[in-house]
């Protein structure tokens, strides 16, 4: 397999990421997630890596993108499930995601996008 | 210091980057490193794999697990011939990159190691080596 499968669910896009990604396959995801938000109009990502068992630079900085790109076109960005061990390594090679939001999991990070939604419809 | 047993493999491809990654979380596995530890590793390990992959036009990766008197750990040396670093102190520093990137790769390496060590040569290509070590 060499892309990742985006689900559509209601007005939010769900990427489950649970292979080694290399990185045409991050480049590739990118791409798709922008077009898809715009084609779906979609309002929110949520990106799950709870299979990750790691995130290195690239990939970090690909997560960062995918939400700057989000932002831009008008949806909010959740990364969910990030395991412990990652989070400690990431933030010790120089990376904390300072621009991403973060829940502890799938249902955490739904409830955020639907929060974030009625805030902007209020 | 002992070796106890050691391997190479191509970097070629960013294939070849993730069948790296997946080499060195076997080999941290197998000596016993902690989760956290492991983690750490793999991820410098991948940082590294793209680098001479990308900058230096492909390389090789060694692995060997070591034994010194009190300890076991994981050692990996990085090797390509590429263009080379004309300033590794600057290189080493975050935020400094000639490619598209944060310039992370080699100083978050760095930090996510117990030993670091670079050899480049402008013209001639770079080596870095890291070792961790089991914690106790």
């Amino acid at each position: 397999m060499d892309r990742i499968p985006i689900l559509k669910m209601g007005r939010f896009l769900l990427v489950t990421i649970q292979v080694d990604m290399h990185d045409e396959m991050a480049m590739t995801l990118q791409e798709d997630l922008t077009s898809r938000i715009v084609t779906d109009r979609a309002q929110g990502v949520l990106i799950d890596i709870s299979s990750l068992e790691i995130v290195d630079s690239f990939i970090g900085r690909m997560i960062g993108n995918i939400a700057g790109m989000a932002r831009l076109l008008d949806a909010e960005t959740v990364l969910v499930g990030m395991r412990p061990a990652v989070a400690i390594t990431l933030v010790e090679l120089g990376m904390s995601l300072a621009g991403v939001r973060t829940a502890l999991n799938v249902d955490k990070g739904m409830l955020m996008l639907q929060h974030a939604q009625r805030e902007k419809s209020a | 210091m002992e070796v106890i047993k050691d391997a190479s493999a191509p970097i070629q491809s960013s294939a070849d980057v993730v069948r790296v990654r997946q080499m060195v979380r076997e080999w941290a596995v197998g000596l016993g490193f902690s989760l956290v530890d492991q983690t750490k590793m793999v991820t410098a390990a991948s940082e590294l794999a793209r680098n001479a992959y990308e900058h230096g036009g492909g390389g090789t990766v060694r692995l060997e697990s070591i034994n010194n008197a009190s300890r076991r750990g994981l050692r990996l040396t990085f090797s390509d011939q590429g263009a080379g670093i004309a300033d590794v102190e600057q290189a080493l520093k975050d935020g400094f990159t000639t490619g598209s990137g944060l310039g992370l790769g080699l100083g978050g390496a760095k930090r996510l190691v117990n030993d670091f060590a670079i050899d480049s040569t402008p013209g001639q290509g770079t080596r870095v080596t890291i070792v961790r070590w089991r914690s106790a």
